[in-house]
């Protein structure tokens, strides 16, 4: 038992490691913190548990679209190791486990840290250590500061931006509206508010009649329906989490207000909001989109939702295919690849970052038809453009032009 | 003068306890910075514990809303370092202050409400909290919904510590401090009231012991540990925000009470360490389910050691003894 095949196999990385000691011209490789020759670590948090843990289906999703990734050969003959770890939606658990990821696991980046409140909590901390903290699965704006913060880098359209489109769209289409507005009392709610309110600009103090909120703990928001209701408002801005969309929408039906009734993308979901609320309830919603919807019968045949769907059926089966998020996290992830394959050989952390401010025009095919991710090192804003969706009591109709937040 | 009472610790313990402080002080230079965290984050942890304990342990009143005091300490230390520049270890005795009063204020009315009534009651404070903390009226202060980071503080330049070495010993000094505070309270005078009020409070009011003033003093003690703890918890984590201290932390005291063991004062450190460590070790077990295995665990430790941690240690040193006895 002298040679083992251990030995052998030791014996030969010693040898491959001695040549390339011995001809560093020979391989052109940089390597940050997490990368070998077979490896590219990535770290992430996420709601296992805890109030938000509807959304670790997202992390769900990334392990096995990077296990698809990696059956197929990995990028560039390395393959993607993602540590998602549980941070109950709750900062200081954030901290925690990403201080795990950068210390101890070291990953190269962290990919979709999941919420605002988690995500505000290592913003700085991601930034001293200049830790790449990429495409987060939140919407608020400040993560686009490429100044001050030029490690972070957000995925979604911004909360602002979308508040803005439909301020604009309100301002074309019914510039009398008497507006109502129920929103989460958080800075998500506040981030969509202030984007319809810059939007509406000096108009804004007309047109805006009613204002209500909800905490996340609330049980229901049926009270506040009502009192938007009683303001006379003959149009309705639902910023509100999944559980609250579904009671806004069933609640503005039911008691006979109707109003035209705008709810933001986070509970534009078919399956998880209008099916529960009630689609025949539902008709006549609008809402913002910029990814397809996989409830939406126009993209059955789509080649990109086949693919999708293929996926879903091979690699991630107890996931639902109705979930929007599901559909969401596969964007994410492809959008991750595309970033770790334009780092070439070259992944050290400084350049994943350069990279990820140098998005050209990427077309996801999931994306809606028109639209391009984009970014430079002077604007963070990966997602600028959406377009308007009416809902026909069974899917979500886009109309209209993409619409940018800044035209 | 000689005295006759027996030794407030036996030489053996007091050995456990040099070794044990020993320990603690080599802990962070042999570990990872991520580690020291860790372990700051379970000291801290252990003195909102040992708040808590005074409370439900030896005085027998039930909160389920000691995550409301944690969070009042951790917004005072924030507020006064990040609109104020106080520097950072002149909050942590103003934080426990604030929370002396508060809790002091807020044990009066509550001295009518016995067993689950008072439950209630500071359970209905710890679902109040975050939205009290955002409330708009207070958003300049506590930056609503945003919450405040803090800048973690530097070690001084003699030390040649990292900054988390620098902070856990900084917790640990204050761990010790008030442990020791609190042992002397628990063991003298008043630590016999408050046992008394807990087992017979008819008794001992009948022996002259001031129920309601013992009780209100109990409660805002209490709190000012609990306070303490969340202010040296703000500067730990760097941050606070309303959702940092929801329910469910009061809820994770209570467990670390109990799994601890109640009236016990080491039972916090052993219980600061069943609320930091658990729950990783449940979400590397299950990514699906870490609840139900924390739950699981929970039980398990229930079934097992029903008076905590410390009663099930005591009861094996016990045994140990008797059968070296023999």
């Amino acid at each position: 038992m002298k040679f083992s095949p251990n030995r052998r196999v030791l014996a030969g990385a010693v040898a491959v490691a001695l040549a390339l000691v011995a001809a560093p011209s020979m391989a052109q490789k940089k390597y940050g913190p997490g990368v070998t020759d077979t490896e590219i670590k990535l770290g992430q948090t996420m709601p296992y548990s805890g109030p938000a843990s509807a959304y670790g289906t997202i992390g769900k999703l990334h392990v096995a679209y990077f296990k698809m990734i990696n059956e197929a050969g990995g990028i560039n003959g390395r393959k993607i190791n993602l540590i998602s770890l549980d941070d109950g939606y709750s900062p200081p658990k954030t901290v925690e486990q990403v201080r795990k990821l950068v210390e101890q696991d070291e990953v190269l980046a962290l990919f979709q840290t999941l919420g605002t409140p988690g995500n505000s909590a290592i913003h700085k901390y991601v930034n001293a250590k200049k830790v790449p903290h990429l495409l987060l699965a939140t919407g608020a704006t400040k993560w686009a500061d490429p100044k001050n913060f030029p490690w972070t880098l957000g995925f979604n359209l911004s909360y602002q931006a979308e508040g803005a489109i439909y301020a604009k769209y309100l301002l074309k289409e019914k510039p009398n509206a008497k507006v109502a507005i129920l929103y989460q009392n958080d800075d998500y709610g506040k981030d969509v508010l202030k984007g319809v309110k810059d939007g509406l600009g000096a108009a804004g103090a007309k047109m805006i009649v009613a204002e209500a909120t909800y905490e996340v703990t609330d049980p229901t928001v049926d009270s506040q329906i009502l009192t938007l209701q009683g303001s006379g408002a003959d149009t309705f801005i639902n910023i509100t989490t999944p559980k609250f969309g579904a009671q806004a929408v069933r609640k503005a039906f039911d008691s006979g207000w109707k109003p035209l009734h705008i709810i933001n993308n986070v509970s534009a979901s078919v399956g998880s909001v209008l099916t529960p609320a009630g689609l025949d309830k539902s008709v006549g919603l609008l809402t913002l989109q910029y990814y397809k919807d996989p409830n939406d019968p126009q993209w059955k045949d789509d080649p990109a939702m086949l693919e999708w769907r293929a996926f879903m059926g091979r690699y991630y089966r107890e996931g639902d295919p109705k979930d929007a998020s599901n559909l969401y996290a596969y964007l994410t992830a492809q959008t991750m690849v595309h970033i770790l394959k334009q780092c070439g050989n070259d992944l050290t952390r400084e350049n994943v970052m350069k990279q990820a401010a140098n998005i050209k025009n990427l077309k996801l095919p999931l994306l809606l038809t028109g639209m391009s991710l984009n970014t430079t090192p002077t604007d963070f804003f990966l997602v600028k453009q959406g377009q308007l969706a009416k809902f026909t009591g069974t899917q979500w109709q886009g109309f209209g032009a993409v619409i940018g937040s800044a035209e | 003068m000689a005295s006759n009472q027996k030794p407030a610790l036996s030489r053996a313990q007091l050995i456990g306890l040099a070794l044990v402080l020993v320990g603690a002080c080599v802990l962070p230079f042999v570990v990872s910075n991520y580690r020291v965290f860790q372990f700051t984050l379970t000291l801290v942890y252990a003195i909102a514990l040992l708040g808590l304990n005074m409370l439900t342990g030896y005085n027998g009143q039930i909160s389920l809303g000691h995550g409301a005091f944690y969070a009042i300490g951790a917004y005072a230390a924030a507020i006064l370092m990040d609109k104020f520049g106080v520097p950072y270890w002149l909050t942590i005795p103003i934080a426990g202050a604030v929370c002396l009063v508060v809790g002091f204020l807020f044990g009066l009315p509550a001295l009518r409400l016995e067993g689950v009534y008072l439950a209630l009651a500071t359970f209905a404070l710890a679902v109040a909290m975050p939205q009290i903390l955002k409330y708009k009226g207070f958003e300049h202060w506590t930056g609503g919904a945003q919450g405040i980071v803090i800048v973690k503080p530097e070690p001084p330049e003699w030390s040649s510590l990292t900054q988390d070495q620098w902070l856990y010993f900084v917790v640990l000094v204050c761990l010790v401090a008030l442990f020791v505070i609190g042992w002397n309270l628990l063991r003298g005078r008043m630590g016999r009231a408050m046992v008394a009020i807990r087992d017979q409070p008819i008794a001992a009011q009948a022996m002259g012991v001031n129920t309601a003033m013992v009780k209100s003093l109990t409660f805002g003690v209490s709190a000012m540990y609990t306070g303490i703890a969340g202010a040296l918890g703000a500067i730990v984590i760097q941050f606070v925000a309303p959702d940092s201290f929801t329910v469910f932390l009061s809820i994770t005291l209570v467990v670390g009470v109990v799994i601890g063991g109640l009236a016990s004062i080491p039972g916090a450190i052993y219980g600061a360490l069943f609320i930091q460590f658990v729950p990783n070790v449940a979400d590397q077990i299950s990514k699906a389910a870490p609840w139900a295995i924390w739950g699981i665990s929970l039980i398990l430790f229930m079934y097992v050691m029903p008076t905590g941690v410390a009663g099930f240690i005591r009861i094996v040193a016990g045994r140990l003894q008797r059968w070296r006895a023999r």
